[in-house]
């Protein structure tokens, strides 16, 4: 395990990663701000105005009457909602990726719907640092039997296709959301991405239960042992700063693979239900308005586009990070 | 070894119990159920229904009876007060009860039908994305820092964050319509199989090639490989006798995700080309409450899964016997 300063360095000189990181900078930021953003209404439906939807990309530039967004935003949504008023008053973006086949402008749409992927992402990775390294930690701390019968339950998990699980189980819940709903105040969509948060911690359980394994052995983990400290503080403060590089890498493992999945149980029709805006839901559109009389192709690449070239960043910022924060790479000698 | 699949057997035997038992008691729980329509029925009519499906015992029986292996209404054993003409039923008997959507076939019969179609997609799928995987990524590490190494690295990487509903879909457009040369969707010919085979096996390609450049490249700098060639071999033997087995590990460790991941991807496409296998019963069945039949399908493909991890398993501990079986 090499300092993080150092990591860093690295990860400055591998011109792939930088840039990947920077661009990955950017698409949270726009997600983040898409209230603020001169973008039209992603779910408002404007037959009236697009007479021939699905309208191809890039006929004009930009166009003035905006039309306000009729949901219900946050706090802090409606205070950036505010913000763009002042700032473009009524100009808005036209249809710059086109619009679907039910006239919402697709940019639109692409921009707001990332925000469901990075809010899984945020799910994901609560769930493997809070259950994932917890688990692994006191698994590779505590040894023998213990180790044994919680390493045991993670293999019975992981040896589980959990999308057909995960399927039956939302099904299951579709039923009980009216209760659900009253007495607890959760919809269907955080029972999503509680299961999505759930089946996302074992890969992490185990790499920092190995990783600890390794630890527990090491020489200053015996001397604060024989110091007198206790096992929590071996835990927080010995064992778990040396177990942050695995945990990164995993991470960056992990996000992706959880976009997917939630893209695909959104494409379903198992995730995100309309008119909220998922890339798994775009994807679906797209699919659906394929037909052979008129290629609507900017409804398949749009979020083709989005979904893989964040994926496509993700997975080369991983593969950095790994380097550099692998000893035996040549650059880190 | 047979210690070691002994008790990962006893450890899936555990884990789907579990499930099992859970889900088939949430089903019961949930209000409705499959027999609610828009329509209400005869009462006398939904009487017969709840006692030919046994809706009307007590959930423990309804229990005893899914899971089997006794058969435990009028046609059971004679022990158990039947008539002995069907002592046996139930999933541990391989029966999984009737559909309850498609009324007059049984889980059973519908699997029968859709899994060779979902079987051979899968293997066809996840076969031309072994082979062409493995050689791109034999070939690339081989040509290391060429084009061609280049090329593979980016595609490699790029079908690996493409989803395949997405890849499926380009191809559709570029493949079905624009130069119309394949069927766009349905069941039938080899014709139907192409697209949504490529369209599943392409990020399992994908992480082959990169899993066997990287084994291929680990195992070039080994020092065995250096005294092949210093003992004056030729390079294609260097690398077919000596290399390839060392970048064949890693490979073989990825078959059994590959395989699980083949069968969960073809969920979607299956949907998307309308091909009348398992993965798209599932998905209806999830989304029309047919919870025999959703349940059935998870028993099947989980047990499948279990299999063919276990099998891939025993392969690569026949490989490399440096692998110690009870660590794992």
């Amino acid at each position: 395990m090499i300092a993080g300063g150092q990591a860093w360095r690295h990860l400055r000189h591998d011109r792939a990663a930088w840039t990947c990181l920077v661009f990955l900078g950017l698409v949270l930021l726009a997600s983040l701000s898409a209230p603020l953003l001169p973008l039209p209404s992603p779910v408002a439906i404007a037959l009236q105005e697009e007479p021939e939807a699905p309208v191809a990309p890039w006929r004009e530039t930009f166009r003035h009457g905006f039309r306000p967004d009729d949901r219900d935003l946050s706090w802090i949504d409606a205070r950036l909602d505010e913000l763009r008023q002042d700032l473009f008053g009524d100009l808005q973006t036209a249809p710059w990726l086109g619009t679907d086949a039910k006239g919402r402008d697709l940019l639109s749409r692409v921009v707001w719907g990332s925000r469901t992927s990075i809010l899984a992402a945020i799910a994901a990775t609560f769930a493997s640092l809070v259950l994932g390294v917890t688990w692994g930690a006191v698994a590779g701390l505590a040894g023998g039997r213990v180790d044994n019968w919680m390493m045991r339950a993670v293999d019975a998990l992981q040896s589980l296709p959990f999308i057909f699980l995960v399927i039956f189980l939302i099904g299951i819940v579709g039923e009980y959301r009216a209760e659900l709903a009253e007495r607890f105040g959760i919809d269907r969509e955080v029972v999503f991405y509680l299961v999505i948060g759930a089946v996302s911690w074992l890969t992490m359980a185990r790499l920092v239960r190995g990783q600890v394994l390794a630890l527990r052995k090491s020489a200053f983990v015996e001397a604060a042992r024989v110091a007198g400290a206790s096992g929590p503080r071996i835990l927080l403060v010995h064992v778990l700063p040396n177990v942050m590089g695995v945990v990164v890498v995993c991470l960056t493992l992990t996000i992706p693979s959880v976009m997917l999945f939630e893209a695909f149980l959104s494409f379903l029709g198992l995730g995100i239900e309309p008119p909220k805006v998922s890339w798994g839901i775009l994807a679906a559109d797209g699919t659906e308005a394929i037909n052979p009389i008129r290629i609507a192709w900017w409804l398949v690449a749009a979020p083709a586009a989005a979904m893989g070239s964040v994926l496509f960043a993700l997975n080369v910022v991983g593969d950095g990070l790994r380097d550099a924060l692998d000893p035996r790479h040549p650059g880190n000698r | 070894m047979i210690g070691f699949l002994a008790r990962r057997l006893v450890g899936f035997a555990v884990t789907l119990g579990v499930v099992v038992t859970a889900s088939f008691f949430l089903m019961r729980a949930v209000r409705g159920g499959p027999f609610d329509a828009e329509r209400r029925l005869d009462p006398a009519i939904e009487r017969n229904l709840r006692s030919r499906y046994h809706l009307d015992w007590p959930a423990w029986k309804q229990f005893l009876q899914y899971v089997g292996p006794l058969n435990l209404d009028e046609r059971g054993a004679v022990a158990l007060g039947g008539d002995g003409s069907r002592a046996f039923g139930g999933v541990l008997a391989g029966d999984f009860g009737p559909s309850l959507r498609y009324r007059d076939q049984t889980v059973g019969d519908l699997l029968s039908q859709s899994l060779p179609i979902s079987l051979a997609l899968g293997t066809f799928a996840l076969l031309w994305a072994v082979l062409l995987g493995l050689a791109a990524g034999v070939l690339s590490a081989v040509r290391r820092g060429t084009r061609l190494d280049f090329a593979v690295r980016l595609l490699a990487t790029a079908f690996v964050a493409l989803p395949n509903f997405v890849v499926a879909s380009v191809l559709v457009i570029l493949l079905a319509f624009l130069v119309p040369l394949l069927p766009v969707a349905g069941w039938g010919s080899w014709r139907h199989l192409v697209l949504p085979a490529l369209a599943l096996g392409a990020p399992v390609a994908a992480h082959v090639a990169r899993l066997a450049r990287t084994g291929m490249l680990e195992t070039l700098s080994q020092d065995f490989v250096r005294a092949a060639r210093a003992k004056g071999l030729p390079e294609r033997l260097v690398i077919l006798r000596h290399a390839l087995p060392g970048a064949l590990l890693p490979v073989a460790s990825y078959l059994g995700p590959a395989a699980a991941g083949v069968l969960t991807g073809s969920l979607v496409i299956e949907r998307i080309f309308a091909i009348p296998g398992a993965g798209s019963h599932f998905v209806n069945s999830a989304l029309n409450r047919d919870y025999t039949l959703a349940m059935g399908v998870t028993i099947v493909y989980c047990a499948l899964v279990y299999a063919l991890n276990s099998l891939v398993d025993v392969a690569y501990r026949l490989l490399d016997p440096r692998i110690e079986t009870e660590a794992a």
